[in-house]
């Protein structure tokens, strides 16, 4: 039995025993890792593995069971025990599955390039090479690199399959590698470590190991000899790397969970400037090879493109079916779920329109100030807004880099801060679902000495 | 006989041969982590009980350790051809003559057993479980007014592991872990603040009735929100800062307790690397990981390579001791292992973790401590932390924390972030208090993508220095002297 058929079949056992609505999901991968440090293989990992999802809706209450037992008997105590917890969960008017027209598959899955053969066809050699290259170049970059911690290749292999009791089924599988070096660099008793890597659905599409090593190795040369600086008021600048982090808080603010519950300072807001007239934020989960791209989301939704902000002004909240219901509109196909519980809510690729300057242009803008390419903790408030992380970057004085800055933390409010994003580069990141270009806040509070 | 051998059918012929597998191309060493982990979760949102979950997770994974090099590999189909296929693919990692002999599988003597739950939370009826939700609902909206979102949480998981390695030990352990969160945010006007509690330890469901119940973390949720609703900027710049007792331990957790783990100092990329028996924190600071402790929420009977947990001083009167170790890390630095081989579950490889981390206390009056400090910071509660291991900086954010002005706590302020250097932080400590406390039973630790659950505790401390990251730049550094 195919999993299509076995996710319909068990939709209509939780039927037969009494569920009024079901949902059922299936996980299957494989994944393949190697560490590869000091030119030896340090770790192989080699494996794969499949597991079960069961949702049910009896009225309005619902519940959901998983398992990772395919067996007959597995199976059985699935389905019974998810029609035994729903009687546990509260009548809940805004639970269902979605309507039957929202139902559906934006685009055929091939459309959207998420299968790649060419990871699949790569032998364990092959990539226990790429690893030992990435990191080879990293050591090689420059004698002040003295250790790793390794070079890396992943890749994996996943399908999702979705059936729900309002007939949809669907399935897609994908693929993924990535490649990362974490060099250590170390001059008269400074120790820095940083990495860099790339990910990509294809093989084909990877940086070259040498790119991975020596861009890692840059990265922690520059970090050596780093300073607190004075506590102070200035611009700072986001790398596209850190950049995203930014997206990914306003992703959170406007998730249609954290909306309903006044869990974000984004409730209340639709139609409303949020954002500097240059913002512009659109979540594309149909974007082909894109990281975040799928068919359909995980209530079998069709996925799209929603525009999000415009102009400074919210738009659109990202909706599943439950929080779209709560708030009175439409799911925005960005249903989310894992293999237990309801649905959440996740991105599709989520962009920042990029601006016209290059890095170098938003650099040479600043008198004085921090360019940040790194931010540690987790001081977001998505509540309040306020947003204060430890930062590891290089100062800015006269619009040049100069000396490294690490041991400090930057401090505002997100609700300003995205209406003082003054400068936004042309440099579009691409390897993770929010994709931000570099980015310049005109002024936030550097807490050091 | 174990749950899992039980279950499976799995007789000790059996697990020698897997074993005998794994080495089939050589190698020093090989385990079987066999895991059977079932669990449940509720939670509560806008005063209904809005979701519940249950569910198995059933797996086995394989090492082989060949030199210093690890094969691994896993499946979550326990049939033998597909162990076998796991071994055999695991074993690639090796090549040459084995060093291992499979022979006569052993349980060691003295199981200890940490965590005896009378009743495992997987037997308890579906409705005590959410009743424990409602009452936390209704105690959170009852303490006051401006509450007006209550989100709770409960879950619980009881998993069975057996473990058998290549040095003929055999071990299977039993471990509950029971948790229950709730999360308040209260409303005065346009402000709108969070407040959150959480506890739970390798207990049964009486824990909640008897040690901290519903009602108790529904208040401090409440508390906590609606405090910060007065709550006003928190400062920025250097000051000295006072931690509270329990929680606030995380400060160890994050500044020593991850570069003193065997993985970082023997490949060498640890800040702490190179600094046994070297003086890394004032005299005052003895520093303890213990996984012994019974109930706690980071402890074990045995870690998840077998070995049997116990306490290991990390720092003695400010000299460091000893670093965490797993069995790899032991066997490479020629230490004794300490029985800190963890891993998040059978698809993942173990590594040296953390159990349940604190300092020693010492002999100071918590108040004298404050009383001590003329413009600085008291910090009570913590939201996460984060460190880079390799230059040591660390992180935290402070969800509860107040101004102390001419030796009084006087008002509460948000938003602070305490950032420093993790071998630098402790040789700052000058007073610590007597009163220990563990946190509450809510730590989980992630270190290369694998989640445990741990403990910290601590006494009241006091740093004389520590950069505080706050927005109001008004109140920085040359008015914040001690």
């Amino acid at each position: 039995m195919s999993y299509l058929e076995l996710t319909s079949d068990l939709v209509a056992r939780a039927r037969r025993q009494g569920a009024d609505e079901a949902e059922c999901v299936v996980r299957e991968g494989s994944q393949f890792s190697v560490n590869v440090r000091l030119g030896e293989v340090d770790q192989v990992k080699d494996s794969g593995s499949k597991a079960i999802g069961l949702r049910v809706l009896s009225g309005s209450r619902a519940a959901s069971t998983f398992s990772s037992d395919f067996s007959g008997k597995g199976l059985d105590v699935l389905v019974k025990s998810a029609i035994e917890t729903v009687r546990f969960t509260s009548e809940d008017p805004f639970n269902d599955l979605p309507e039957a027209e929202q139902l559906g598959v934006a685009t055929d899955p091939a459309a959207l390039r998420l299968h790649h053969d060419d990871v699949l066809a790569l032998t364990a050699e092959q990539k226990i090479e790429m690893a030992r290259t990435a990191e080879a170049a990293a050591l090689e970059a420059d004698p002040r690199i003295t250790n790793s911690e390794g070079g890396d290749f992943r890749s994996g292999w996943s399908r999702w399959t979705l059936a729900n009791s309002r007939g949809f089924g669907g399935e897609y599988s994908s693929t993924h590698c990535s490649l990362s070096a974490v060099p250590v660099a170390e001059s008269n008793g400074s120790k820095e470590r940083d990495y860099w890597y790339s990910v990509s659905l294809d093989a084909a599409g990877l940086e070259s190991p040498e790119d991975v090593g020596r861009r890692a190795a840059e990265r922690a040369l520059r970090r050596l000899h780093s300073t607190k600086v004075a506590t102070t008021e200035v611009p700072v600048i986001f790398e596209p790397r850190v950049a995203g982090s930014l997206l990914g808080h306003i992703f959170q603010a406007a998730s249609g969970d954290a909306v309903y519950r006044h869990a974000s300072f984004f409730a209340d807001k639709l139609g409303e400037k949020v954002a500097g007239d240059n913002i512009t934020v659109v979540d594309d989960g149909l974007r082909p090879g894109g990281l975040g791209s799928s068919p359909f989301d995980d209530e079998g939704v069709a996925s799209r493109r929603t525009t999000i902000i415009e102009d400074g002004v919210l738009r659109s909240y990202l909706l599943n079916s439950y929080s779209a219901r709560k708030l009175g509109l439409e799911t925005t196909g960005n249903a989310s779920r894992g293999l237990a519980g309801s649905p959440g809510i996740g991105p599709g690729n989520f962009m920042l329109q990029p601006g016209d300057a290059s890095p170098a242009d938003i650099i040479a803008s600043v008198d004085r100030g921090l360019y940040v390419t790194e931010l540690i903790g987790y001081g977001v408030n998505l509540v309040t807004g306020d947003y204060s992380r430890g930062a590891v970057g290089l100062w800015i004085e006269k619009g040049e880099l100069t000396y490294a800055v690490s041991e400090v933390t930057i401090g505002g409010n997100l609700k300003e801060m995205f209406k003082q994003i003054d400068m936004i580069g042309s440099d579009l990141d691409y390897r993770s679902v929010f994709v931000a270009p570099t980015l310049k806040v005109r002024c936030m509070t550097v807490a050091g000495k | 006989m174990s749950f899992i051998q039980t279950r499976y059918n799995l007789t000790e012929t059996d697990l020698e041969k897997y074993l005998g597998e794994a080495l089939f191309k050589g190698g020093d060493y090989a385990d079987l982590y066999f895991e059977y982990l079932s669990s449940t979760s509720a939670s509560l949102d806008e005063s209904i009980i809005k979701s519940a979950s249950q569910g198995v997770s059933v797996g086995c994974g394989v090492r082989v350790i060949s030199g210093e090099k690890t094969g691994y590999a896993y499946t979550n189909d326990l049939a033998p051809e597909k162990l076998i296929h796991a071994a055999r693919t695991a074993a690639q990692i090796a090549a040459g003559p084995t060093t291992a002999k499979v022979a006569g599988l052993e349980e060691p003597q003295g199981n200890q057993n940490l965590y005896p739950v009378v009743l495992a939370p997987s037997d308890v009826e579906f409705s005590q479980k959410v009743a424990l939700l409602r009452a936390a609902d209704e105690a959170a909206r009852a303490y006051d007014e401006r509450v007006f979102q209550v989100e709770a949480s409960y879950r619980d998981s009881v998993r069975h592991v057996l473990i058998a390695n290549s040095e003929s030990v055999i071990r299977s352990d039993t471990q509950p872990l029971t948790r229950m969160d709730v999360s308040v945010i209260a409303r005065e006007g346009e402000r709108l603040e969070r407040g959150h509690d959480g506890t739970g330890g390798r207990v049964g469901l009486d824990y909640f009735q008897t040690e901290r119940t519903p009602q108790d973390l529904a208040h401090e949720a409440a508390r906590q929100a609606v405090l910060q609703i007065g709550a006003e900027e928190a400062p920025a710049g250097e000051m000295p800062v006072v931690l509270g007792p329990g929680w606030p331990g995380i400060l160890l957790h994050e500044a020593v307790g991850h570069g003193l783990e065997a993985d970082f100092n023997r490949k060498q990329v640890s800040a702490f690397s190179g600094l046994i028996g070297r003086k890394v924190a004032s005299e005052l600071c003895t520093v303890i990981d213990d996984g012994h402790i019974p109930s706690r929420r980071g402890s074990l009977n045995v870690d998840d390579e077998g070995a049997s947990t116990g306490r290991a001083v990390l720092i003695e009167n400010g000299i460091l001791k000893g670093y965490l170790q797993d069995r790899l890390s032991s066997r490479i630095l020629g230490t004794p292992p300490t029985g800190n081989g963890r891993r998040q579950s059978y698809k993942h490889i173990p590594m040296p973790r953390m159990t349940n981390t604190f300092m020693l206390p010492g002999e100071d009056d918590p108040q004298d401590i404050l009383r001590s400090v003329v413009r600085g910071l008291y910090c009570v509660n913590f939201g996460g932390g984060q460190v880079d291991i390799t230059s040591g900086k660390f992180v935290f954010s402070a969800s509860e924390s107040y101004l102390i002005e001419g030796g009084h706590v006087t008002r509460p302020v948000r938003g602070a972030t305490l950032i420093g250097n993790g071998p630098d932080v402790l040789t700052k400590v000058s007073r610590v208090g007597h009163d220990l406390k563990l946190d509450r039973g809510i730590g989980t630790c992630g270190k290369e993508g694998q989640s445990v659950p741990v403990g910290v505790g601590i006494p009241t401390i006091k740093v004389d220095q520590l950069t505080v990251g706050g927005t109001n730049v008004l109140r920085s550094a040359s008015t914040f002297q001690d």
